[in-house]
């Protein structure tokens, strides 16, 4: 009631449009520019960090190996000691391309089939259907762990394995708001001038389906981030002799019960706020969008 | 009710006093005006009544009197008084015990107003409970309760949760909820909107009914500006959040003193009024947006009367004597504001005996529903003459949407009925027929938000539409476009605007552009003012008239609101659970005599210009369509059933006189004598 | 499906074992002892009839029947996620419905960002933190899930305490932000105003009105989440070499050991039916909607 009297108002003409007032809103929301922040600050690791780091992060040198933080290191040498300021920083760089990547093969693909099951329905959209829910039943990780002990480990199938296990949850999210759009009337329009399947899918359907495709995007890949550094940790993912943080921390968290706390709490921080930066970024992408 | 210092005060002062109220809401960091400075008191035992467009802030008036604002809405200024005790002073336990005791509400949607996991008869116990009566004496009372407000089978409906009844239902017990602790003062928010014309009327006529048998005072808000005056005694009229005239209800409506009231009772079709006696009313302009700046008078920019002194200078209240009041400076001509009648255009008459440009033969649409077959649209049979207006009338569950479906192919029917467009068959499914057949055809739906792509441009959407339907492209199609454009009375201006960007009714003229795009043959129009204000709709309605003089296509026209049906058709077809009830010319389906369900539909409309006369009224709620009553589908509500007969056999749909087809078992002399008295009376406003 | 997928994994199963320097004939001989050079189909026939009776084959790598390995791998795996569970499932609640009621204010804000921030770490990240916290430098409880032999009840949750609270942070986020979101819904919903405008206390407005509707759909939530539980417990029983199943799975994975990978992962796929099922359940218990259909 109140709600109505506030929503069938008369807007003045010249108004923002959609995505430049998503936009504004983004700027005025501290939550977003934080996990902006964040981010931006791992992305310019991953791709100039190595001009900066005081050490050669893949250098070793055993007669300082296991140093605890110092004036010289400043969060202390690994076992064989590499020094772990300078693994840090540059530990985004894989993965930043493989979890990224991951989610656009996974965003591509989920819109796609969302798009095509929630547009078409009936029989195919039924199977399609079970085979996903059948699909997410079994855990991600586990999925990924079966996949990668087939195909060997390698960025690009850690990139395959995680997208196409995502997709099938992005395809979820686009299809049911696929489905919520077909019912609307704009959609009966275009059938009432004979326009095409794809037409209808792709230039009026779609755009109005690209926020919760951002939304959800984003979520993923905060997971993806989340299973690429799982994966790493379990030994499946990113290889020696990269820094990576999930890396780093499998080949040294074995010692931690003997103190050497350094070897791992940085790369574990490193990781957390990665993660961390990018939720409040999909956060405030979701406040913004439901205002 | 014993509290001492209530009987004290209570004889003194007012059920409810407004003063100065001033309500924002909270919007992208701005506090915007809902309500500016409304006074108004209701005094014991008065039923006042607060009207206005959406968003003129009569809702937000209701919930800040229970101080039940949304997250985002605050009272900027002024006081709310019930019984003389200041709402906005008292602490969270008085302000409960106030709701508790004093006053109570009841709103729109009664689905939504219930909770979903707890049965009927709990949700009336807590009630009591509050009062200190418990158990059984609490389910007795509640029973009492139910059966006050005339619901049928109240002890069945006690154990029942809300999802299990209908709407009618849901909004009795809504009603027998608010009543239970005898309130003194009683607040009905749009209480019957989004119900059925014939359900309406029995809660209406429920309310008028008890507020004879209690005492509360009532404040009853509605957009719907005839129910207010059969149920009020007092009225104020709301616009852009300021009360812009007062007085008796009589007054108000027979002789307003505000040029916004004078041109909003213009506006509604009435007396029967057609489209070939000329145009409706319309207000020029829109309703300024919330929080607006409001220097001036807030009427202004769309009044006629409107001088410089009114653009600088705001109207105070002018006492008229006799509790009156208006916000106009010139209050004392407000009536001879001139008409915003649009120049009449002549129609021509439709031409009944050419060959019809669409013909329906046997048409039947059954869907399956949990295993039953639910028959949405059962043997419709018609004919439509080109340049004519078919109307077609019914409430929910009627079928009248599916059947537009069906003709536009969107839904297919079932096998063996026939659809013909200008002499040849139409496919059943939209895939199936030539772009020709298409195009002849368009829809004008019912809801332009939904019916608009929001994420593409008004040029585009009417572009494309003329690329697709004209075949046109370049030069040709852009002047078209401007043609287009001009002829539904947009401007260049709003092409490069998103349909969110416009009000309700431009993005409507832009449905309407669109539909007209491929020089169609028929358009059919679902309900295409249903979402709009009245000011709104009266040049809606205009412009679809004007359209179909100069471009005589025929219409399909859909809605519930009998008088705006009246106005724009030819002939008439009432629908019952998907069967065609009564089918014929406009004027004898109106006049009489009529098939019972119509009688019965024209006696539920709201009248303006008349209080309370022998009415008709339903019995129980429409049936389902998975389950239709044996015999007659109406019989179960039938004021004029006349036995056996109504219940075994289903009557044929037998003309009555020539064109005009009647589906009942009284024949139609005998439906003349019976409603002979009623006729007078069956008159739309 | 489970059974195709570990099939259609490329690699030679013998190969896999005896090692890419053994002898062919030794590989051979060994996949004909372990059936796998048998077509397809009668490997799945034999092996779907197996498990059906409770025999879920022999392991490849240890030669010894899989079905007692599998079942004591459950069981120590549902005391680590039960634990979890016990801990997570009203806290998780809590947490979101203390936030939903002072909504937008500093509280709220602390229970939601602080959850969405824990929710997205990964349980190796959190695991390894409160191991340096409460196992290295306060040294409180045990860095590793082993307890010993023949201990009670509560020296074995003392044990678990430490692997279960990496998977409670997890889970606690997701539900809570589930909890709230049911909440503001079911506070802004009109039925509530309807409760409140009767005069209710607010308490008995929020017990008997809003909460049963809030927490409906987080219901649903919770089971969802299993499967997500379940891959956490590969990584926690790793971190803390704890034998439960997703050290058994993984483990299984690393040797191509694929009897015992197909029946762990046919066995959490079961689990997890299991919970979907059991929440589907309580849903239309708790629904009237769905446990009286409609009549309209």
């Amino acid at each position: 009631m109140s709600a109505t009297d506030t929503t069938t108002q008369e807007r003045p003409i010249g108004r923002r449009g959609p995505y430049a007032e998503l936009f504004f809103a983004l700027m005025r929301s501290g939550t977003f520019l934080t996990g902006f922040a964040i981010v931006l600050f791992w992305v310019i690791c991953a791709l100039f960090g190595e001009h900066f780091t005081p050490y050669d992060p893949l250098a070793d040198d055993i007669i300082n190996a296991l140093s605890p933080p110092s004036a010289e290191h400043w969060f202390g040498t690994d076992q064989i000691g590499r020094d772990v300021f300078s693994r840090v920083i540059v530990g985004s760089r894989d993965i930043l391309t493989v979890a990224p990547l991951a989610t656009l093969l996974a965003t591509v693909a989920g819109t796609a089939l969302g798009l095509f099951t929630g547009y078409f329905r009936g029989i195919a959209d039924d199977i399609v259907s079970r085979v996903l829910e059948a699909f997410m039943a079994i855990p991600v990780v586990i999925v990924a762990l079966l996949a990668i002990v087939a195909l060997g480990t390698s960025k690009a199938t850690v990139i395959v394995v995680i997208g196409l296990s995502f997709a099938p949850i992005i395809a979820r999210t686009v299809r049911s708001a696929v489905l919520a759009e077909r019912e609307l009337d704009y959609v009966a329009a275009a059938q009432l001038r004979h326009e095409s399947a794809f037409h209808t899918m792709f230039v009026e359907i779609l755009p109005n389906v690209i926020p919760p495709i951002l939304v959800e995007t984003t979520v993923r890949l905060g997971y993806a981030i989340f299973a690429v550094a799982t994966l790493s940790f379990m030994g499946f993912g990113i290889q020696p002799p990269s820094p990576d943080w999930g890396l780093s921390i499998s080949n040294n968290y074995g010692m931690i019960g003997g103190g050497f706390w350094w070897t791992v709490l940085f790369d574990a921080l490193a990781i957390a706020s990665l993660v961390i930066g990018v939720n409040l970024v999909t956060d405030g992408i979701q406040g913004a969008l439901n205002d | 009710m014993t509290d001492p210092a209530k009987a004290a005060t209570g004889m003194t002062a007012n059920a409810l006093d407004l003063n100065d109220l001033s309500v924002a809401y909270r919007v992208g960091g701005r506090n915007r005006a809902v309500l500016r400075n409304v006074s108004l008191s209701i005094g014991r035992g008065e039923a006042y009544g607060l009207v206005g467009e959406s968003g003129c802030g009569k809702s937000t008036a209701a919930l800040s009197v229970v101080r039940y604002l949304p997250r985002n809405g605050s009272i900027t200024g002024g006081a709310i008084a019930i019984d003389g005790k200041d709402v906005m002073k008292l602490d969270a336990e008085a302000l409960r015990r106030a709701r508790a005791e004093t006053v109570s509400m009841v709103y729109q949607d009664p689905g939504k107003a219930l909770n979903p996991s707890i049965r009927i008869g709990r949700q009336l116990t807590e009630i009591f409970e509050l009062a200190g009566i418990t158990g059984k004496a609490a389910e007795e009372r509640a029973l009492a309760m139910l059966k006050r407000v005339r619901i049928s089978d109240p002890v069945g409906v006690m154990q029942r949760y809300p999802h299990q009844l209908s709407g009618g239902m849901q909004q009795r017990v809504a009603i027998a909820m608010a009543l239970a602790n005898d309130p003194s003062m009683l607040i009905l928010d749009e209480p019957t909107t989004g119900l059925d014309a014939t359900v309406e009327a029995e809660v209406l006529d429920l309310i008028a009914q008890l507020r004879r048998e209690l005492s509360a005072s009532i404040l009853f808000i509605s957009h719907n500006l005839a129910v207010v005056s059969n149920m009020c005694d007092r009225v104020g009229v709301l616009y852009a959040g300021m009360l812009v005239e007062e007085g008796t209800t009589k007054d108000v409506f027979n002789d307003p003193r505000h040029p916004y009231t004078v041109a909003l009772l213009r506006c509604l079709p009435r007396g029967g009024q057609r489209k070939d006696q000329g145009r409706l009313d319309t207000i020029p302009g829109f309703l300024p947006g919330i929080g607006a700046t409001i220097t001036g008078c807030a009427f202004a920019d769309r009044c006629a009367l409107a001088d410089d002194r009114c653009r600088r200078e705001l109207p105070p209240l002018y006492e008229l004597g006799d509790g009156r009041l208006s916000r106009c400076h010139y209050h004392d001509k407000a009536q001879t504001l001139p008409r915003a009648t649009p120049s009449d255009v002549k129609l021509p008459a439709p031409a009944t005996a050419a060959e019809p440009v669409l013909r329906v033969e046997n048409v039947n649409k059954t869907y399956a529903s949990h295993g039953h077959a639910l028959r949405a649209v059962k043997d419709v049979s018609l004919d439509l003459a080109p340049g004519e207006t078919l109307g077609l009338v019914g409430e929910s569950g009627s079928g009248k949407t599916t059947f537009a479906r069906l003709l536009l192919g969107l839904v297919a029917p079932d096998e063996g009925g026939q659809i013909t467009l200008e002499g040849k068959t139409l496919a059943p499914r939209l895939e199936g027929r030539g772009d020709d057949q298409v195009k002849a055809m368009q829809i004008v739906f019912q809801n332009p938000d939904s019916a608009l792509n929001r994420s593409h441009s008004i040029r585009h959407l009417i572009g494309r539409a003329l690329k697709r339907l004209a075949g046109l492209s370049g030069k040709a199609l852009e002047t078209r476009l401007d043609e287009l454009v001009r002829s539904v009375r947009l401007t260049e201006r709003h092409l490069a605007a998103k349909p969110r960007q416009l009000s309700g009714g431009l993005k409507q003229r832009v449905a309407i552009a669109r539909a007209f795009a491929g020089d169609p043959r028929i358009v059919v129009c679902d309900e295409p003012t249903s979402a709009l204000d009245v000011s709104v709709q009266a040049a809606i309605l205009n412009l679809l008239a004007d359209l179909q003089a100069k471009e005589r296509v025929s219409y399909i026209f859909i809605s519930h609101d009998l008088g705006v049906v009246r106005y724009l058709s030819d002939k008439i077809a009432v629908l019952y659970l998907g069967r065609i009830m009564e089918l014929g010319p406009s004027e004898d389906v109106f006049s009489g005599p009529h098939h019972p369900y119509t009688e019965a539909l024209l006696s539920a409309v709201p009248k303006l210009d008349r209080s309370e006369s022998s009415r008709i009224r339903l019995d129980g709620e429409i049936p389902s369509a998975t389950n239709p009553p044996p015999g007659c589908v109406f019989q179960t509500r039938c004021p004029r059933k006349i036995g056996a007969i109504c219940e075994s056999q289903e009557p044929p749909l037998v003309q009555a006189k020539p064109g005009h087809m009647i589906r009942c078992h009284i024949p139609y002399p005998e439906l003349a004598r019976l409603q002979k008295h009623g006729a007078a009376q069956s008159e739309p406003a | 499906m489970v059974f195709l997928g570990g099939q259609v994994l490329p690699g030679n199963v013998g190969r896999a074992i005896l090692g890419p320097f053994a002898d062919q004939r030794a590989v051979d001989t060994l996949n004909h002892t372990l059936g796998v050079d048998r077509p397809l189909l009668t490997q799945y026939w034999s092996w779907i009839s197996g498990f059906v009776q409770g025999d879920m084959g022999t392991s490849y790598v240890l030669r010894r029947p899989v079905a007692p390995e599998v079942i004591r791998a459950l069981g120590n795996s549902l005391k680590l996620a039960a634990v979890a569970f016990a801990l997570v499932v009203p806290i998780g609640i809590l947490g979101g419905v203390v936030a939903a009621l002072n909504l937008n204010r500093p509280l709220d804000r602390i229970i939601s960002l602080g959850g969405l921030s824990v929710t997205v770490l990964p349980e190796f990240v959190t695991g390894i933190i409160l191991i340096l916290i409460f196992g290295v430098w306060l040294r409180w409880l045990p860095i590793s899930a082993a307890w010993p032999r023949d201990a009670g009840f509560f020296t074995q949750l003392y044990y678990l305490i430490l692997p279960s609270l990496p998977l409670f942070l997890v889970l606690f986020g997701y539900i809570a932000r589930m909890a709230r979101a049911g909440m503001i819904e079911a506070l802004d919903s009109d039925y509530t105003r309807t409760a409140v405008l009767k005069g209710l206390p607010w308490r008995t407005v929020i017990w008997r009105h809003v909460l049963r509707n809030a927490l409906l759909p987080t219901i649903t939530v919770i089971a969802t989440q299993t499967g997500y539980l379940i891959g956490g417990l590969v990584v926690i029983e790793t971190l803390f070499r704890y034998q439960g199943i997703g050290s058994l799975i993984f483990t299984a994975a690393r040797g191509k050991d694929f009897p015992m990978l197909e029946s762990g992962i046919l066995t959490i796929g079961i689990v997890y039916a299991v919970a979907t099922l059991a929440a589907d359940f309580l849903y239309s218990v708790l629904n009237p909607r769905i446990r009286l259909g409609g009549e309209q």
